[in-house]
């Protein structure tokens, strides 16, 4: 697991607490390698948490029914989508985003080259999400048929590129790990 | 024959035509690109905005006290607080007529809604969270009105919507061309054959990924403005902005950063945008605002939205002699920047890739309806009038008897009469319409299709192979400014670029297109490596920002490389022009002497004298030894207004089988040959093109906004409205010729709605070729398993009397 990070100064929010909406609650989550610690109000989303309280933006989002994919990360190594998991929840757990994909040297992620080379994103919208949810997708799978990648990526809505070259991008990336 | 699906295309020896990788990708694909939504603003204040859940209503009152009360809450307005902001309504840029219907449109409404989304109150607060929680308190009494939703109802002017008007239609704008008068009648008159078809174009979501969002960032004592949001067009953007709300144009400043996705919805001016920049003024802070989706549904325009009646006359062999069309295209309830046209912009295209004598006889009425306001959506009226011509061919082959592709050759404009005077009195550039169609039978094996439909679709047969095509002109490049002021469009279609040549010989481009996905930063890159001689890698494209970028007309219409990318050429032309003189200077020769290749200019006759672009960069930033009467560095600045539209063409097939017991389409194999003339990379232009293609198939199979009676839109999430996912669409294989353009030295087109508007044609043709044999002729779209189910029904039906019509 990369452990590279691109906080910046001061990108934390401070946020006030409002008595209305309950206490706070104090949780401890790794991202990308680093502990964060931070008191959320227990109705935040993960999503929420990961973009405004740690500042990490690179997870986007792009509704609000979980049905398009944008905010997947993994959590303990598995595509999950961050808007479908409370912040609370992820009290404890072990979790990588965009940000932390590429090397610490530079080195896109496989899956991030594979996407490049092969044309699988336009807007960059999705994208994150998307390989996210792909190298999930690999690594339970390293003999994906395109088949298999169409079915596997469902959850992950692109509206740019129509999918050929998402599909084509993944499966190069599997035959080349 | 060409098929480019693989790496197989070999690379011209310049830059021009190479499947370069793009630039844009490493912070696409690592989180680091600012999305509006990203930034990171501090002190400002979070606006949501409550929208009306009524179609049509009268407001009451507005109780603000509760939410107000709420902590962190810093400001709740109502419609009615806030009219003095307004020092004009929301722009309309698209007067189609001089007597349309445009009514008042303010950023919030204070008196009546016209639809389910239109704003009516603000919250501005010290968190996202806050000001939603907040508007939840915020207490409206509404009157509810009739909602209106059908398009011929609300033609009936049963309910008027806008009292004012005293009307539901907008406009009627017609077009008549016919060569002698009466030829329109006396063609359908005289005709061997004749169809009479109506088409209807659902309501479309757009759904770029990324909802809108907007940030107003003012300068409070130094009175500076700028506007971050999500746009396609932050120049036109800022002069609209200067015009409605009076503020001064030169101390504002519009940046679309990273954008996700347009598609048309994010060409125009919307509501959120001037509340943020009017509120940002009032509280002499940031206030900015994100979209959810649920919100997007109904707050951002949607595309479509139009009955079509199409009519085609033809002689024995099938030519066409005459097309009639009627348009009713839904306005929803207000105008929008370019709502009226849409459907105008259409109107040059029913005559398909064919050729027409000049008889045709079209008229389009907008019409009021108290739902969100439709504008562009990738292809802006042409998809819809392709629609049309090309299912309505399909229906001429069958009454003439003969295969649809065959109907289409006989009526193909000859390449031989390009440059072609079409009936509008528009000029085609080019076209090769025979040899793109050959391209895409070939692929497909059409004729072995068609022999294996025989044997397939037989009686009892529930799996049915249907084959159907598309023939189309993308119109692109919009547009030249005299025919755009002949359609009373309020600004030109031209394009601004700067070349910058830096004094380490590094170069900057400042271009007045905007990408949010098809990128421009590689592609101007690679015409500008190829000009001068240089690697793309030093050339950076600077754009979205009207501070770095201040001319452009920003991007859509596929407008961008055939009226952007032109004017980046004649830049580059420009800078080497001045270039040439001071090496002519330094190297002491005549500048006609000169040649310039691969970033040397060298010296004919004299093969020892040269000199690279890179010194004649530096000699001409420190201008100590410059020709007499020439300015120091090197730049030019182009603006370029194109003598003509551009016209790709090309052929979309389609093969599906369709299961009869279940309604259920599949897409077996989906071909398109698309020519956008030169490729400035064809790794873009596939993908352009994939892209496109699929928007398209997602209208003819799954994706429609609708609406209840009482005018709810019912579909309002993703998951109500099917955006399809990657197993729901086939692969695409595709082909390619090139017919350069005449009209530009690049002899390029544009490529970024041809997908759309060839293939929801071709998808739907090969449905309604499956299930021919059962009698059906129309399967409207979406071609849900629903809907091609009650097709079949009702063509059963119609055949016998007991038929299972539910």
């Amino acid at each position: 697991m990369s452990s590279r990070l691109r906080e910046t100064p001061g990108a934390t929010f401070n946020h006030q607490h409002h008595e209305q909406m309950g206490a706070s609650v104090e949780i401890t989550v790794t991202i990308n390698g680093t502990q964060h610690t931070h008191d959320v109000e227990p109705r935040t989303l993960l999503v929420q948490y990961i973009r405004e309280h740690v500042g990490l933006t690179g997870t986007n989002i792009g509704c609000d029914t979980s049905s398009c994919g944008a905010c997947s990360i993994h959590m303990n190594g598995e595509a999950v989508k961050s808007c479908t998991i409370l912040a609370v929840q992820a009290d404890g757990q072990d979790i990588t985003t965009i940000e932390g994909m590429a090397s610490d040297d530079g080195t896109l992620h496989p899956m991030q080259q594979a996407f490049m080379e092969n044309h699988g994103l336009q807007c960059g919208y999705c994208t994150p999400g998307m390989v996210m949810a792909a190298s999930s997708l690999v690594n339970d799978n390293p003999n994906l048929t395109e088949e298999d990648v169409r079915l596997g990526l469902e959850g992950n809505l692109c509206r740019c590129t129509g999918y050929h070259n998402i599909v084509k991008s993944v499966l190069a990336a599997a035959s080349a790990d | 024959m060409t098929v480019i699906d693989e790496k197989t295309t070999q690379a011209p020896s310049g830059v021009i035509g190479q499947r370069l990788l793009r630039k844009e990708d490493p912070i696409l694909l690592t989180g680091e690109a600012v999305f509006t939504n990203d930034m990171k603003v501090p002190g400002a204040l979070y606006m949501a905005v409550l929208r009306s859940p009524y179609a049509h209503a009268k407001i009451l009152s507005v109780d603000t006290s509760a939410a107000a009360s709420i902590p962190g809450v810093a400001a709740v307005y109502s419609g009615a607080d806030l009219t003095d902001l307004w020092t004009a309504p929301m722009p309309c840029a698209w007067p189609v007529t001089e007597d349309m219907k445009n009514p008042a449109h303010y950023p919030i409404a204070s008196d009546t809604v016209h639809y389910v989304g239109d704003g009516v109150a603000v919250v501005l607060a010290e968190t996202d969270a806050i000001a939603h929680d907040a508007i939840e308190a915020i207490d409206v009494q509404y009157e509810a009105l009739e909602a209106v939703t059908d398009l011929e109802d609300a033609l009936s002017d049963r309910v008027v919507l806008h009292e004012e008007l005293g009307t539901n239609s907008s406009y009627t704008w017609p077009l008549l061309i016919e060569e002698e008068e009466g030829q329109v009648q006396r063609a359908f008159d005289n005709a061997a054959f004749s169809v009479n078809e109506r088409y209807v174009q659902q309501r479309l979501i757009p759904m770029a990924m990324e909802p809108r969002a907007v940030v107003a960032v003012p300068q409070p004592f130094g009175g500076d403005m700028t506007l971050y949001t999500s746009t396609q067009i932050p120049h036109v953007l800022k002069v609209m902005i200067a015009v409605t709300l009076g503020f001064p144009e030169h101390q504002l400043r519009v940046v679309a950063p990273a954008v996700g996705g347009g598609f048309g919805a994010k060409l125009n001016v919307y509501a959120e945008e001037l509340l943020c920049l009017a509120l940002a003024q009032k509280h002499g802070g940031p206030v900015r605002w994100n979209e959810t989706r649920s919100e997007n549904t109904m707050a951002t325009t949607q595309g479509r939205g139009q009955i079509q009646d199409i009519e085609l006359a033809a002689d024995t062999d099938g030519k066409l002699t005459a097309i009639r069309v009627r348009l009713i295209a839904d306005m929803g309830g207000y105008l929008q920047l370019l709502t009226p046209g849409v459907p105008i912009l259409g109107a040059f295209l029913y005559g398909g890739v064919y050729d027409l004598p000049k008889a045709y006889d079209f008229s389009c009425t907008g019409v009021f309806t108290t739902m969100t306001p439709t504008d562009a959506y990738r292809g802006a009226g042409r998809p819809e009038a392709t629609y049309a011509i090309e299912r309505a061919m399909d229906a001429l082959a069958r009454e003439v008897g003969i295969d649809p592709l065959e109907l289409r050759r006989r009526n193909f404009i000859a390449t031989e009469k390009y440059p072609y005077e079409a009936f509008t009195g528009l000029v085609y550039d080019s076209g090769d319409h025979d040899k793109a169609a050959s391209i895409a039978t070939e692929m497909v094996d059409y004729a072995a299709l068609r022999e294996k439909q025989v044997t397939q679709n037989v009686d009892g047969s529930t799996k049915r192979l249907g084959v159907g095509v598309s023939t189309y002109f993308e119109m692109c490049g919009l547009a030249p400014s005299r025919v755009l002021s002949s359609l009373n469009y309020s600004a030109g279609g031209w394009e601004a670029a700067t070349v910058r040549i830096l004094p380490t010989s590094k170069v900057q481009v400042v271009t007045g297109t905007s990408p949010h996905g098809q990128g421009h930063e590689t592609a101007w890159s690679m015409i500008v490596a190829d000009k001068l001689g240089i690697d793309p890698a030093d050339v950076d494209v600077l754009h979205s920002d009207t501070a770095i970028a201040p001319l452009g007309m920003d991007t859509y219409g596929s407008r961008s490389l055939p009226v952007g990318g032109v004017a980046i050429g004649m830049a580059c032309d420009q800078v080497i022009e001045k270039a040439k003189q001071i090496a002519a200077h330094q190297m002491e020769a005549s500048a006609d002497d000169l040649e310039f290749a691969g970033g040397v200019f060298t010296v004919a006759g004299s093969p020892d004298k040269e000199m690279p672009l890179a010194a004649v960069a530096f000699e001409a930033f420190t201008a100590h030894d410059l020709p007499d009467g020439l300015e120091p560095n090197l730049e030019a600045q182009v603006t370029y207004d194109p003598p003509n539209f551009s016209w790709p063409f090309g052929t979309h097939i389609c093969v599906v089988e369709v299961d009869t017991e279940t309604g259920d389409v599949e897409v077996l194999k989906y071909v398109a040959v698309d020519d956008c003339g030169v490729q400035v990379n064809p790794l873009i232009v596939e993908g352009q093109v994939h892209g496109g293609v699929i928007q398209g198939l997602a209208q003819a199979l799954f994706e429609e906004a609708t609406y209840d009676s009482h005018g709810n839109l019912q579909t309002s999430t993703m998951t109500e409205y099917l955006v399809p996912g990657s197993g729901d669409v086939p692969p695409i294989t595709l082909g390619h010729s090139v017919t350069p353009s005449p009209t530009n030295a690049l002899g390029v087109k544009g490529v970024g709605e041809a997908g759309t508007i060839g293939s929801a044609p071709a998808v739907i043709n090969a449905v309604v070729d499956a299930l021919t044999g059962l009698g059906v002729t129309n399967v409207p779209m979406p071609a849900s398993p629903l809907n091609v189910w009650n097709a079949m029904q009702s063509a059963q039906s119609n055949t016998s009397s007991n038929g299972g019509q539910q």
